[in-house]
């Protein structure tokens, strides 16, 4: 593993750091699977490995990042909602204009080439907001993989465009009804699809989390986005931000945008967990902030874990189904214990004012979970005042929640959906 | 310690000596109720089980198919905890047969290990079987299990690499649990050529007993693996067998016909 440290004037000086042990972030991480999982994680972790030196992997994905996902995503300066936000400097890292409208397609361009390389014909993947399973229908169509998708039903129900993008890009969509029904569901049931066909199948884990490799793998093909803004950033404002904000269910996004400023001390990073209907309520997604949450175990790593007194999982819930997940990556752990970013939520209400802010007043319609660090970010740009400048990832766009913000605001009758 | 405690060992120990393989059973406590779990648990031991495997319900239970998930799902709308399984473990183990706990790891982790394996011996527990933890992991465990003197099994698969059966053979003590197929736990019409092929692998590399799991439902196949595994291990179909239409007391009864029928199949594959 590296990482880099960074002087003041802001060059890249990259300096390898040691780490305890391999897929551990401090106390968090591991890989708690079954044995007959490990050779494929094993088998994975070579392959990323040999691709993260492989000058052939990495023009094919720098080629397919320049003419199909659309990078360098741009940046985008938001004055007009900036006023609300202290009157802090407000710039947007535009994830959301990728290829697939979201973040997502990063990370699964670079695992579908790793699966071609492993040998493997299949690729599984589970979603919550639709964003990582159209993603993934779309690099297995692109390069010619066969292609399952688990969604619980409940997200099905409420992300059917996006079920319906995931089919015609020939993926199948399976509507897992276990459980709540939810992403942690659709997670299980793509766990034992992997366990069942783990000699034909990749399963290309959309977040942060799970067993060793894949936090610190789908890390490493997120940071693109911390890089180039980093670079975006400086160039236009000739310093760093004062702050990085992001949302975190899983935290991928937010982990991509982080990764190239945790060298950089002066920089704040604030995670935006799912507060729904509010943690007092019991109905959220805070991993950070509920009574509940403890470090636990589930989907084979060790992390912040909403559970109850006996260690069941307790049900998550968020008006963002990208963020409807009851733990969390592993390094965030590491950077909320260590101390070296913030997290903080934001409720249902606030999300929906932030959403319907930023359509007003800068014609761009954030994905909900995207809308989550716009809620951070007018409460870091408060704190920081006039001469704060705080960069945010919109990682997605919200043509998918145009059902959930229709029905939340009003604009359509019930039965006309 | 205040119980006796069978070990695992020496009840398969016991089995060998008899020329035949073990008998171990899997139920989840607390399915249909948790007293309807104990009474079928004590059904198994008198009707031939040598071992019995008590299940802990888990919201998340991601190597057990959609037989055993339900019968979680039940336990745990109906209010199963993790305290009825020491419940659960002392019944076993008065009715006279070793009792092994199955259970998912955040389970024994948020309770916490040493109390978990204190509570485990206490309640006269042979030890643990973790589908989801593997040695690499498990130091703690390590730990406590040697501390309280409990069994600590566990899996291997088709996919096990030699260095891998090395590493986890050699942290089992009680018995190595083989995985007789790549899959979920489930009743299957035939069981997978590689579980042969898997035993003679575990047998090159540990002396330990070597049991067979995963798809077992039928005389005939308990009957297929005695003759080469030492244990064969019996879930879903007992699960399935136990969660029928009718009364209790008649579902008992049909579980105590197909567990006698499992436990004639593992002696008419002597060795």
């Amino acid at each position: 593993m590296t990482t880099h440290t960074t002087d003041s004037a802001g060059t890249d000086d990259l300096v390898p750091v040691e780490v305890e042990r391999p897929g551990r972030f401090g106390a968090f991480g591991g890989r708690y699977v079954p044995e007959a999982l490990i050779p494929a994680l094993e088998q994975l972790d070579e392959a990323r490995q040999k691709a993260a030196v492989d000058p052939e992997f990495q023009d094919e994905l720098a080629r397919l990042h320049a003419t199909y996902t659309g990078r360098p995503s741009i940046l985008t300066e938001v004055p007009r909602f900036a006023a609300h936000c202290g009157g802090a400097r407000v710039l947007l890292k535009r994830e959301d204009l990728n290829h697939t409208g979201s973040h997502k397609i990063n990370n699964v361009l670079a695992q579908a080439l790793i699966t071609k390389r492993m040998g493997k014909t299949r690729i599984i993947a589970e979603t919550g907001a639709g964003q990582h399973g159209v993603a993934t229908a779309t690099a297995a169509a692109l390069m010619g993989l066969e292609c399952r998708i688990y969604m619980g039903k409940v997200d099905t129900e409420r992300q059917a465009l996006n079920v319906a993008r995931m089919k015609i890009l020939g993926a199948e969509v399976v509507a897992v009804e276990h459980g709540s029904a939810t992403l942690k569901d659709a997670i299980n049931e793509a766990l034992r699809d992997w366990v069942t066909n783990v000699s034909t199948t990749h399963y290309a884990i959309g977040t942060v989390t799970g067993p060793h490799p894949f936090p610190e793998m789908v890390r490493d093909f997120h940071k693109i986005i911390g890089e180039e803004a980093r670079a975006q950033v400086l160039e236009l404002t000739g310093r760093l931000p004062d702050a990085v904000v992001a949302c975190v269910g899983g935290g991928s996004n937010a982990m991509g945008i982080f990764h190239r400023f945790v060298g950089d001390e002066g920089v704040r990073l604030v995670g935006v967990e799912a507060g729904g209907e509010g943690v007092e309520s019991g109905r959220h997604a805070a991993r950070f902030a509920g009574s509940s949450s403890t470090p636990g175990v589930l989907h084979g790593a060790m992390s912040y874990l909403m559970q109850d007194r006996d260690g069941q999982t307790v049900e998550s819930h968020s008006i963002s189904a990208g963020l409807d997940y009851p733990s969390v990556g592993p390094e965030h752990a590491h950077l909320r214990d260590s101390g070296r970013a913030e997290y903080r939520y934001a409720t249902d209400d606030q999300v929906m004012e932030a959403f319907s802010l930023l359509a007003r007043t800068e014609g761009i319609i954030p994905a909900l979970e995207s809308a989550h660090a716009l809620v951070g970010a007018m409460q870091v740009g408060r704190e920081l005042g006039p001469d704060g400048l705080v960069l945010v990832n919109l990682s997605g766009r919200g043509d998918k929640d145009m059902h959930t913000a229709a029905a939340w605001f009003g604009l359509v009758e019930e039965g006309t959906q | 310690m205040t119980a006796t405690t069978t070990g695992v060992g020496e009840v398969l120990a016991r089995c060998r000596a008899e020329g035949r393989a073990a008998l171990i059973g899997y139920l989840p406590v607390g399915y249909p109720t948790v007293e309807g779990s104990v009474a079928a648990m004590r059904v198994l031991v008198e009707a031939g089980c040598d071992v019995v495997e008590v299940g802990i319900p888990y919201s998340d239970p991601v190597i057990d198919g959609p037989v055993n998930q339900e019968a979680m799902s039940v336990a745990l709308a109906g209010g199963a905890r993790v305290d009825d399984v020491l419940t659960a473990v002392e019944a076993v183990r008065d009715a006279g047969a070793a009792a092994v706990v199955m259970t998912y790891w955040n389970l024994v982790l948020h309770r916490g290990v040493e109390r978990f394996a204190a509570e485990l011996a206490a309640s006269g527990g042979s030890g643990l079987i973790t589908p989801d933890l593997v040695p690499d992991e498990a130091q703690d465990w390590l730990d406590a299990s040697d501390r309280h003197g409990l069994d600590r099994v566990f899996l291997v698969a088709p996919s096990s690499t030699p260095e891998r059966l090395v590493t986890v053979t050699t942290a089992c003590r009680g018995f190595v649990y083989a995985a007789s197929t790549m899959g979920v736990t489930g009743a299957r019409t035939s069981v997978d050529s590689d579980a042969r092929g898997l035993v003679e692998r575990v047998r090159q590399v540990t002396d330990l007993p070597v049991c067979i799991g995963l798809g077992v439902s039928t005389r005939a196949q308990a009957a297929e693996i005695a003759a080469y595994a030492d244990g064969v291990i019996v879930g879903s179909a007992l699960v399935r067998t136990l969660g029928g239409e009718g009364e209790l007391a008649d579902r008992l009864e049909a579980l105590r016909t197909l567990t006698a029928e499992l436990a004639a199949g593992v002696r008419e594959g002597q060795r």
